[in-house]
């Protein structure tokens, strides 16, 4: 890790590892969005990493910020900060200036005409508790307060609010960019795929963990080889993520949207993962694992929801399947060598 | 906290115009070569094309030149493995000589030994095999029985080394013997040795032939066969130690995950017939593993030229990459339906033919599934 990577690393992952308590979870669970939290996010600029430092960010990249959005996973901190962040960068990458407060991902149909955003988009992220949202509409990166906007509460299987919002006609700020037409999905798999790595990371070591901790028949159950021939699948499983996500991170760094493949790599391998490894730790962890006392279905209600948004693992496979069958048997070798 | 880590390993620029030079050179030589042998790959021998390598200084790349070697680095080395590998080279006559039985008389053989015998490996004229398990002693590699008792001027070998790959062809097996028969000298009582397969009495070598008929293992038994004291590899009772490290080596390369990717190159191809959307999803999937396997398999080469000790990551690329291997002939199943061949003279056949028999050992050789798990437990503090 360079020196900002260090840093960051120390910012997100000790201020989330002492705030996100269980009983802050509930409460976010329950409705109650932790703005305390949010502003200590935001003040620690964990939002604004991809913001350059002339507008008040950290001016880094990609491989930066794949380590906030990982301990954003990790930690499974009830806030919008993944999506925050993409927005942001979004807005830059537009030459729009980054407001304060909650901004979430408009992911849906709208149209723009003199200025004014109608249309709406289902699923969005903290909806209810964005001050902004950002679309993507023919190109346009567009900035559009969310104060008029009729929003319709919904929730996914973790329990984060995944709002319906309808806007008509509202005032925006919209810059042509350079973004493809699916920015707003690639992208958004890519944030999504390094929450899950972070998840998969944190079940792996909570699963470990318990294994020593939890004694029958006389030793720590982690004792027994069906354990720890499980435990060693699950850690793998965490570990090929870690890399994918790292690499697809890295990828856009260094040729912007053509890392469309390693997007589509890393959200397809995660997704796979996600499904091996949700089972494995709910298996190791017994009944307490189950319960909603225990605290780790925190992370694997976010699994099973995240390997959904902006695509699932099977519909990125599909596309990548159909490119690579086009490219011809011959052509497999050399393009993956090449990237 | 995750006891391995993987740090991304981007390939050097300067490897690119090697990786030109491979497979130009490839295109040419497996031009005659049927898919079906191709799909052999690293257990495929051809002493011929082994010479060609050398003559190209494709062998030992990262050995010092006075032992015949080429000073390269290990990613030039990585790009001509997985390209000889994805184009299903010969490669298997000189593989274990230039992956493993190199590198550990490099690091623990007699001077003596390196120089009489390193150049001829590296040019591809010199092979090695690998004497390790034994009837009684599979994954339980400590219990190794095969004894080698002091004599005279070296060491009198009896008993059986089994399941040696390649014995029949090569020239020199690196063997772990037995050299304290004390009880309690179960792990400390084992000594390398490098044993001349062409010229010493006593041994005999005795093909086994697999499920699909191909002998390329072996049993190998020694009945008072002599090896004198200068053909001791490092120093007596190290043995031990000294396979964990040269098992690293034979754990860390990209045929962990590569033994069946011309099924996968195969399988694309008859998807193209059919046009369409057909498998589109299924091979999407298999991209994204590939990919994945190989980023992984790039950083456990990134921690080799730094000189780290990769033993745990590479478990954990072997264990990750066989899944992967064995699962290809299930999804060619799935996926295409048809029979797989033998002699049929179609190449999906054939080749789904020979890995469908073939992949069960991918999870065998070179440690099980169940020991590298276990090691990958020990690395996350469970045992």
């Amino acid at each position: 890790m360079n020196e900002l990577q260090t840093i960051l690393s120390d910012s997100v992952n000790g201020l989330l590892a002492e705030r996100v308590t269980k009983a802050l979870v509930q409460k976010a669970e329950e409705g109650d969005f932790p703005t305390a939290l949010w502003n200590e996010v935001e003040a620690n600029g964990l939002t604004r990493v991809l913001v350059p430092e002339s507008q008040g960010g950290a001016g880094g990249t990609w491989a930066d910020a794949a380590i906030v959005l990982k301990a954003a996973g990790e930690h499974v901190a009830p806030l919008p900060l993944a999506d925050a962040l993409l927005a942001n960068w979004f807005l830059v990458q537009a030459g729009i200036e980054v407001p304060d407060g909650v901004t979430t991902l408009l992911d849906g149909a709208f149209t723009l005409e003199g200025g004014k955003l109608s249309g709406e988009a289902s699923g969005v992220p903290y909806g209810r508790n964005a001050a902004h949202g950002v679309a993507i509409v023919k190109g346009e990166v567009v900035l559009v307060p969310l104060e008029g906007a009729a929003i319709e509460p919904g929730l996914n299987v973790a329990r984060e609010p995944r709002d319906r919002v309808v806007l008509k006609g509202a005032e925006a700020t919209a810059k042509k960019t350079a973004l493809p037409e699916n920015a707003m999905k690639l992208y958004g798999a890519l944030i999504r795929a390094c929450q899950m790595a972070g998840a998969l990371g944190y079940l792996s070591s909570q699963s470990v963990a318990y294994a020593n901790e939890r004694t029958q028949f006389g030793k720590p159950i982690g004792k027994f080889q069906a354990i720890q021939q499980q435990l060693a699948v699950l850690s793998t499983q965490a570990a090929a993520c870690g890399v994918v996500t790292d690499h697809a991170c890295a990828q856009v760094d260094k040729r912007g949207a053509e890392a469309a493949f390693e997007i589509a790599v890393a959200k397809i391998r995660v997704d796979d993962a996600s499904s091996i490894a949700t089972s494995i730790a709910h298996q190791v962890h017994g009944a307490i694992g189950f319960t909603y006392e225990h605290g780790l279905h925190f992370a694997t209600r976010r699994l099973w929801s995240w390997r959904a948004e902006f695509g699932a693992g099977s519909e990125w496979a599909t596309m990548l399947g159909r490119e690579t069958i086009a490219a011809g048997a011959d052509a497999l070798w050399p393009n993956v060598t090449a990237r | 906290m995750q006891p391995f880590r993987f740090d991304l390993c981007e390939l050097p620029g300067e490897t690119e115009g090697l990786r030109q030079e491979i497979r130009a050179f490839l295109a040419e030589e497996l031009k005659q070569i049927p898919k079906v042998t191709r799909a052999q790959t690293w257990s495929g021998s051809d002493p011929e094309f082994s010479r060609k390598m050398g003559a190209k200084g494709w062998i030992g790349m990262t050995w010092p030149k006075q032992y015949g070697g080429h000073e390269r680095s290990f990613f030039d080395r990585y790009v001509m493995l997985e390209e000889m590998l994805a184009a299903g080279a010969p490669v298997g006559a000189h593989w274990i000589g230039d992956r493993q039985s190199g590198p550990l008389l490099l690091r623990f053989g007699t001077e003596e030994q390196r120089q009489k015998i390193l150049p001829r490996v590296a040019k591809g004229e010199c092979y090695f095999c690998i004497g390790m398990s034994e009837p009684d002693s599979g994954s339980d590699l400590a219990a190794t029985r095969t004894r080698a008792e002091k004599v005279d001027g070296g060491y009198r070998v009896n008993g059986t080394k089994l399941w040696t790959s390649g014995a029949h062809t090569a020239h020199y097996m690196i063997a772990l013997f037995r050299t304290d028969f004390a009880a309690e000298a179960k792990h400390s009582g084992l000594t390398q040795f490098l044993v001349d397969l062409k010229n010493t009495d006593g041994i005999t070598i005795r093909p086994i032939k697999d499920l699909a008929g191909n002998a390329h293992f072996n049993e190998v038994v020694f009945e008072d066969a002599f090896v004198p004291d200068n053909m001791l590899v490092g120093t007596e009772g190290s043995g031990w130690g000294q396979v964990t490290a040269e098992l690293a080596f034979e754990r860390s390369g990209p045929e962990r995950y590569l033994s069946s990717f011309i099924l996968m190159v195969e399988m694309i191809r008859e998807l193209e017939k059919r046009g369409g959307e057909e498998g589109a999803r299924e091979i999407g999937r298999l991209v994204a593993h590939l990919v994945t396997l190989r980023q992984m398999s790039l950083s456990v080469a990134g921690m080799l030229e730094k000189g780290e000790n990769p033993a745990l990551e590479a478990s954990v690329v072997k264990d990750l990459g066989a899944i992967f291997e064995q699962d290809m002939p299930v999804r060619a199943h799935e996926l295409l339906g048809i029979a797989p061949g033998i002699g049929t003279g179609n190449d999906y056949e054939d080749v789904l033919g020979y890995l469908t028999q073939t992949v069960p050992s991918f999870s065998l050789r070179g440690g099980t599934r169940e020991i590298l798990r276990g090691i990958i437990a020990r690395g996350l503090g469970l045992r």
